[in-house]
């Protein structure tokens, strides 16, 4: 539908310049000339000085001068050349150019800058809309304007809260989420994610908040993994490199097999020790690139170190990946960590060692990165 | 889909005024008239799809589409419909959207007319003025585009900034648009004489309503802004020599210059080369004007969001349009012949005179303006050239205007009569005296005051003497006054009126000499006095508004112990921009102006109240309005409309009338 309007005004923009070109060729009697415009200025000027003499204003002595100047400026401005015959090339080469602006310069900038796909979106339509159909603000104040009536109704704070997580409203989630504790029991869930909520509007920071609720969740269920996870990380922030070791090495152990999650902990714990880079890194490339890239730096090195050690822990797992380990070399590189570089290149030789073109590469990275000799 | 409709519009605007820049400027330059032809009617597809564009813009503002950046940053829900609706161009992009819209309606009034005009004129008009669209549809579509979509519509919007919701955002920024973008078309014309070469006196006389137009746009859009600064910014002064309001003052005063030198050129061929470069001037100023408010070069009220890659783009415009034009004003001015010599006595000698002072008054406030700004620049030192600077030397400047303004309109082309003129102007001198020694005697101190009123007395009076001498010229009748008074042209009439508003504003300026200002705190039940008026509170309300709360104060004002009339000062609580304004209390008495404003509340129950009494403060808005009809009415004069050739051509060709289309 919405193409069909854009191609009536591409077609009508393109006519409005199309068919005055092509009638024009008979239009020359109709327009105006310098002549006959001079002419009739002429004709003004005298009726002017008339006006001037009659009002006394001029004398006719003045009058008769200045009738003479009109006139010599009459005489003066008529030196225009001849008419050029209208070339039907002009013609065709300004279709062409009209053409070419209209629909490839319009149409192209329209595509470049323009959201044809999205809908308007009228504020009372959005209110009315049924709800399967509703957008996730709409959706999100209408929950929110039930939670005003029914303040008591814990679920809904429950359902709220992970979109306001998506939605970046981290704050709220929290207080959505201690409110739903607090009306329907708290869970060991409920307080992790309240903890990450509160992480995230601390933008990665463990604030006191965040501690407490992981407190709270490890008080419900001791061995609950996310919490004594996040124990490890708040540990690591203070500096307590030794506990935050011994927790994850201790979720490891106690991980069930094929645990998700254990792959981003066995990252975690390979990154423990290492010493701080401090030289700047380039971000990956990739779909993830543009949004690192748009993250502050310390949030970037975060988000760059956690991709890294993703990429060492799966490498660790299943080795037949050149790619992969060529990658993570190149990595441990630009994060200036030297000896995790050389274990990494070590490592590959190891898995890689029957596929032989990948060994050269391996090689040869080697040089370039001056990891060798 | 409406939304979009309009984006795509704004598209095909920008490619059909790549298309009239291009083809009819290219047809003028080979003398092909069926490329010309292209002109007029492209003119009038991009205004149509600009005013779609406009249109579905404010759609999105009315029915609180969110989904629209511009509408999250600038609207709110419980905004009421006429702020809806002004907040359009309560914004950076929508008030370059309005800007463009009006660009386009002023190129599309040209095609209308282009008819009347010389086929390679009017092309050549389209094309510049063509080119002027295109860089600002560049601009918007690239740096400032209102039609820019949000992922993730929110339910309410941020609101539109308080200070600016108020009628006065209604009207302020499209009349003061309408005079700056007319002087687009000015500077349109004088680009198409370089280009085509033919500078003549019949060019003045194309391109003078158009200056006119914009002219008594300008003019009303600085007054209207003034007022409002006036009643919102609540320190009672109608003008501030604030930069954004001084960038306003120069195309004004250029173009008040070029309007009369117009005339002398159209008249006596003369000044050709001044007239050209006033025309440039006067929209290189406008355009200044943009970019140092829309840079971020400066900050104020007006720049609202600036960023330093649109006032990188906006000085490529100026630098192209200003640089391009001059270059080729530099390449053409030789070869203009120079016009008719004339003596220093004469009206075009006088004409020549208001240039001079307008030029330089001009120069003047461009000196004021941007000196701290280049110092600062350079030497990172912040210094402040403030009214007493721009009041004492654009004052000393142009007050002699008021004085020759008379004797121009008595003064002869050619030839005048000085004494003569001096002669007819004997009572309004007269006049003048009286009034300034009567105002000396009622209101007292400061002598200044009386002195510039007793000017504007002598502006006033003296406008009307000449007209008064043509209608009463035959001797003493008075069937005939009337004859003659309709009989005169009403270029006459315009230019009375229009020189009798300014002197109209001068009289209102100088009477803010005699304005008395308190300030007290005050209590339910206090009474304070005014100048000639007692104030008192009766007490302070809560009220609550549809985006606002208020605190509202009940004053009564007596005069002489009777009752006159309530006012209602108020401060206003935004709570989206989590903002407050103050909203004046005016009343106008006998055109002066109690002005009160409430400015802060105590804890202890007591307000801060400011109050002043401004006498005839209202004739410096009057004056404008006055300069307005006088424009207005000159426009409407036959002679300007130059229906001329249409007249003269069928007989000549043989042509068949038109068809009206």
């Amino acid at each position: 539908m919405i193409w069909l309007v854009f191609a009536l005004l591409t077609f009508a923009a393109a006519m409005s310049v199309l068919v005055p070109l092509a009638r024009s060729r008979s239009a020359g009697a109709k327009a105006v000339s310098q002549r006959a415009s001079d002419v009739a200025f002429y004709d003004a000027e005298l009726a002017a000085i008339e006006r001037d003499v009659e009002r006394g204003l001029m004398s006719a002595d003045d009058a008769d001068a200045a009738r003479a100047e009109a006139a010599r400026r009459l005489i003066g401005g008529s030196a225009k050349p001849a008419e050029a015959e209208a070339l039907r090339r002009n013609r065709t080469l300004a279709a062409l150019l009209t053409l070419a602006l209209v629909f490839g310069g319009g149409l192209g900038l329209y595509l470049y800058i323009g959201s044809p796909a999205l809908r308007d979106q009228p504020l009372t339509a959005r209110r009315q809309a049924p709800p399967e159909q509703m957008d996730v603000m709409a959706a999100v104040a209408k929950i929110e304007a039930h939670l005003v009536a029914n303040p008591m109704d814990g679920r809904g704070y429950d359902v709220v809260a992970p979109v306001y997580m998506q939605l970046g409203r981290y704050e709220e989630a929290a207080r959505a989420l201690a409110r739903a504790n607090r009306l329907l029991g708290a869970t060991p869930e409920r307080e992790a994610a309240q903890a990450e909520a509160h992480m995230m509007a601390g933008q990665g920071k463990m604030t006191p908040e965040a501690r407490q609720a992981i407190a709270r969740a490890l008080a419900l269920q001791p061995d609950f993994a996310q919490g004594r996870f996040y124990v490890g990380l708040a540990a690591e922030e203070d500096g307590d490199m030794a506990l935050a070791r011994d927790t994850w090495t201790k979720l490891l152990a106690a991980a069930p097999p094929g645990a998700p999650w254990a792959d981003v902990v066995r990252g975690r714990l390979a990154r423990l020790g290492a010493p701080a880079p401090d030289a700047m890194i380039a971000p990956p490339s990739g779909e993830a690139a543009a949004a690192i890239a748009s993250m502050p730096a310390p949030e970037r090195l975060t988000a760059v170190r956690g991709m890294v050690d993703g990429l060492a822990a799966r490498l660790a797992q299943d080795g037949r990946d050149a790619e992969g380990w060529l990658r993570l070399v190149r990595a441990y590189v630009v994060l200036n960590e030297g000896e995790k570089a050389a274990a990494a290149l070590a490592a590959a030789r190891r898995a890689l060692a029957e596929d032989s073109g990948a060994m050269e590469r391996l090689s040869a990275l080697a040089r370039q990165l001056g990891l060798e000799g | 889909m409406i939304v979009e409709t309009g984006h795509y519009a704004l598209v095909l605007a920008f490619a059909l005024s790549l298309v009239q820049g291009i083809v009819p400027l290219w047809g003028a330059l080979i003398n092909d008239r069926s490329l010309m032809a292209v002109g007029a009617p492209s003119a009038l597809a991009q205004f149509a799809f600009t005013a779609l564009s406009f249109g579905a813009l404010t759609y999105a503002y009315i029915v609180s589409d969110f989904s629209l950046i511009n509408v999250i940053e600038n609207s709110h829900s419980q905004k009421p419909l006429i702020y809806k609706i002004s907040g359009v161009w309560g914004n950076h992009e929508g008030s370059m959207l309005l800007w463009v819209l009006i660009l386009s309606l002023f190129g599309a009034l040209v095609a209308l007319r282009a008819k009347r005009m010389p086929d390679d004129l009017a092309a050549t008009v389209l094309a510049v003025q063509s080119w002027v669209s295109a860089a600002f549809l560049l601009f918007i579509l690239l740096t400032s585009n209102p039609f820019a979509r949000a992922a993730l519509a929110p339910m309410e919007g941020r609101d539109l900034n308080p200070i600016l919701q108020d009628p006065g955002l209604a009207i302020h920024p499209p009349l003061l648009y309408l005079g700056y973008v007319g002087l687009s078309i000015t500077f349109s014309f004088a680009a198409a004489a370089l280009i085509n070469g033919r500078i003549d006196a019949q060019w003045a006389r194309w391109v003078r309503p158009w200056t006119l137009i914009a002219w008594m746009f300008l003019t009303l859009g600085i007054a209207m802004g003034s007022y409002w600064a006036y009643y919102t910014l609540g320190w009672g002064g109608f003008w501030f020599w604030d930069p954004v309001e001084n960038a306003s003052l120069m195309p004004w005063m250029a173009a008040t210059a070029l309007l009369h030198s117009a005339l002398v050129m159209e008249k006596r061929d003369a000044l050709k080369v001044w007239t050209i470069f006033l025309a440039i001037l006067a929209f290189s100023l406008s355009l200044l004007g943009t970019f140092l408010v829309r840079s971020g070069v400066l900050t104020s009220v007006h720049s609202f969001a600036s960023d330093p890659q649109r006032g990188v783009f906006i000085l490529m415009i100026l630098v192209f349009f200003i640089g391009g034009s001059l270059a080729l004003f530099a390449l053409r001015a030789q070869a203009l012949k120079p016009g008719g010599l004339f003596a220093p006595v004469s009206r075009e000698g006088a004409l020549v005179l208001n240039n001079l002072l307008l030029t330089i008054s001009c120069a003047t406030v461009l000196v004021g303006t941007l000196y701290p700004l280049a110092l600062e620049a350079l030497t990172e030192e912040k210094i402040s050239v403030g009214p007493p600077f721009f009041n004492l030397t654009v004052g000393l400047v142009f007050l002699p205007l008021f004085v020759i303004m008379p004797f121009g309109q008595m003064l002869a082309w050619k030839r005048g009569d000085l004494l003569g003129a001096a002669q007819r102007l004997t009572f309004a001198f007269g006049v003048a005296l009286v009034g300034g020694v009567l105002f000396a005697a009622i209101h007292g101190e400061p002598a200044l005051a009386a002195a510039c009123a007793g000017l504007a007395v002598f502006a006033i009076v003296g406008a009307f003497v000449d007209i008064f001498g043509r209608i009463t010229g035959g001797g003493f009748a008075p069937a005939a006054f009337l004859r003659r008074a309709i009989g005169l042209p009403l270029s006459a009439w315009g230019t009375t009126l229009a020189h009798a508003g300014i002197g109209v504003s001068l009289l209102g300026i100088a009477a803010t000499g005699w304005g008395v200002e308190r300030v007290v705190s005050m209590r339910a039940g206090d009474v304070a006095e005014l100048g000639p008026y007692s104030v008192q509170l009766q007490g302070v309300h809560e009220r609550a508004g549809p985006n606002y709360s208020e605190t509202v104060a009940i004053m009564t004002v007596r005069s002489a112990g009777v009752v006159i009339g309530t006012m209602n000062p108020s401060r206003k609580f935004y709570g989206a921009r989590r903002m407050t304004t103050t909203d004046a209390g005016l009343m106008t008495i006998n055109l002066g102006q109690v002005h009160i404003v409430v400015p802060e509340q105590s804890p202890d129950g007591s307000i801060d109240v400011r109050m002043y009494w401004k006498p005839y403060v209202a004739l410096i808005w009057l004056g404008a309005l006055v300069m307005f009809l006088g424009g207005g009415i000159s426009l409407a004069d036959r002679r300007l409309r130059i229906g001329v050739a249409r007249r003269a051509k069928p007989k000549a060709s043989g042509a068949a009338p038109q068809p009206a289309e």
